[in-house]
């Protein structure tokens, strides 16, 4: 059955598709902040909550149903503070997960505030910091954006290879790995970042993307939705072209359709200084052509007076390219099975949503 | 022996029994009850061993000092309680 896993500031919201459309069917961690959730492989749904005052806590479901509470990721032990080697406000505490992805070799990802990236290869009982892009000398360059820590959002895994990942960091640039993580190299040639003094303009380490996803057919097309625009590219990230679409180039969230690598989504805002729908109307954005050419799609969608912003993990495609879904801070939610053409509003009231995801 | 208390907000969570432990300061009494509930200890501290920012201890009534190692002196039959700080949320 078509699964839709909506995470958010109160709850793990489960919508199924029943004969009359697309419907809640149930919820879990009522009344907590739910991070993350990602299917896995075997059938089961690992959920990262961020308790706030108690912390991030990692639950996982069998594929039979039961919930368990697992240990969360941690960070090894700090080292003595050298002002030269650490900045005295990043503590090597785990403040969020906010992406979890899993590779065709099974391990599962995590990306964290404030910034490290873990891997587990028993579906979440235990995890390891990834040392080698942890003690990157660049890393005292990352900052937060949005967030007062830098924050790991990203984790693309190349289908036809779980050695090759692609992470993104805000505001820490795009890093690539061929090795499983063993060495990294970033990858932000052609971005640019207008929040910067110019002459750390198109720096690396300092890029701000917001979000990162690959065409599953295609890995080596990347489209990312960064602080100052739109950002594609044909070669895994090795080169990237900066797209200006109207109405608004800024925003969080992106999708790329599964099969086609020219097709993308994304749900645009005002910009940075000014974070709503452009005159009040939630718009998708979406690019048939490889970037070429934007339509601006609004069927079904409010168009006076809305103000639904739309962060970076709440859009999502599904498997056939046809399904998405996207969800917004004031608890709308919509979604489409004509690839954005027309938009049904599912609800209305939800919590503010942090993510959206498809399983099976 | 001290004893530990904790905050009933917890056990929406996970069980938080009152305990009588042994130990002369924070960290022991409260190593002493992580050693029965491991789980509990991701709740109160952070991965570096201090207290969480919106977690407040008080031994005997008065607010922790040492947040980070947990260093301040519990008595024989001292009262320890771990809350919710009123912040965040």
């Amino acid at each position: 059955m078509a699964t839709l896993y909506v995470s958010t500031r109160k709850g793990l919201f489960t919508l199924t598709r029943g004969a009359s459309g697309w419907g809640i069917a149930g919820v879990k961690f009522l009344g907590d902040p739910v991070a993350t959730a990602l299917p896995l492989a075997d059938g089961g749904l690992l959920a990262a909550l961020d308790l706030g005052h108690f912390g991030v806590k990692m639950h996982r479901r069998s594929k039979d149903g039961a919930w368990t509470e697992l240990p969360a990721p941690a960070y090894p032990p700090q080292p003595e503070a050298d002002p030269n080697e650490e900045r005295p406000d990043v503590k090597w505490s785990l403040e969020r997960v906010w992406i979890l992805e899993q590779g065709g070799d099974g391990a599962v990802w995590a990306g964290t505030l404030p910034g490290g990236l873990f891997r587990s290869d028993d579906a979440g009982e235990t995890w390891a910091l990834n040392e080698a892009l942890w003690n990157r000398p660049e890393r005292r360059q990352w900052f937060g954006g949005g967030n007062v820590l830098p924050a790991m959002h990203s984790v693309s895994i190349d289908p036809r290879d779980p050695k090759s990942l692609t992470v993104a960091i805000s505001c820490g640039g795009v890093w690539h790995t061929d090795d499983a993580g063993a060495t990294w190299a970033l990858r932000t040639e052609g971005m640019f970042a207008d929040y910067m003094p110019p002459e750390q303009r198109t720096a690396s380490a300092i890029q701000d993307p917001h979000r990162l996803v690959a065409c599953a057919a295609d890995p080596d097309t990347l489209w990312v939705q960064h602080h100052n625009g739109i950002f594609h590219s044909t070669n895994r990230g090795k080169q990237w072209r900066y797209l200006e679409p109207a109405p608004s180039a800024f925003g969080f969230a992106v999708a790329v359709h599964p099969k086609d690598p020219k097709t993308a989504w994304f749900v645009p805002a005002v910009k940075d200084e000014c974070r709503v729908p452009v005159e009040g109307a939630v718009v998708v954005n979406r690019t048939r052509d490889g970037g070429e050419t934007f339509e601006t799609l609004r069927d079904g969608l409010p168009q006076t007076h809305a103000y639904d912003l739309t962060y970076r993990h709440a859009l999502d495609v599904d498997d056939t390219g046809d399904v998405l879904a996207f969800g917004s801070t004031t608890g709308g939610l919509w979604i489409t099975e004509n690839g954005g053409d027309d938009w049904q509003l599912v609800s209305a009231h939800l919590p503010p949503i942090y993510a959206v995801r498809f399983g099976a | 022996m001290p004893r530990v208390e904790f905050t009933p907000i917890l056990r929406r969570h996970l069980p938080t029994p009152t305990a009588e432990v042994e130990g002369d300061t924070v960290r022991a009494v409260l190593d002493a009850v992580f050693a029965e509930h491991p789980a509990l200890r991701g709740y109160i501290l952070d991965d570096q061993g201090a207290v969480r920012l919106h977690v407040a201890i008080f031994v005997d009534g008065e607010p922790l000092i040492d947040r980070d190692t947990l260093s301040d002196a519990v008595g024989p039959r001292g009262e320890v309680f771990v809350m919710q700080a009123l912040s965040g949320g």
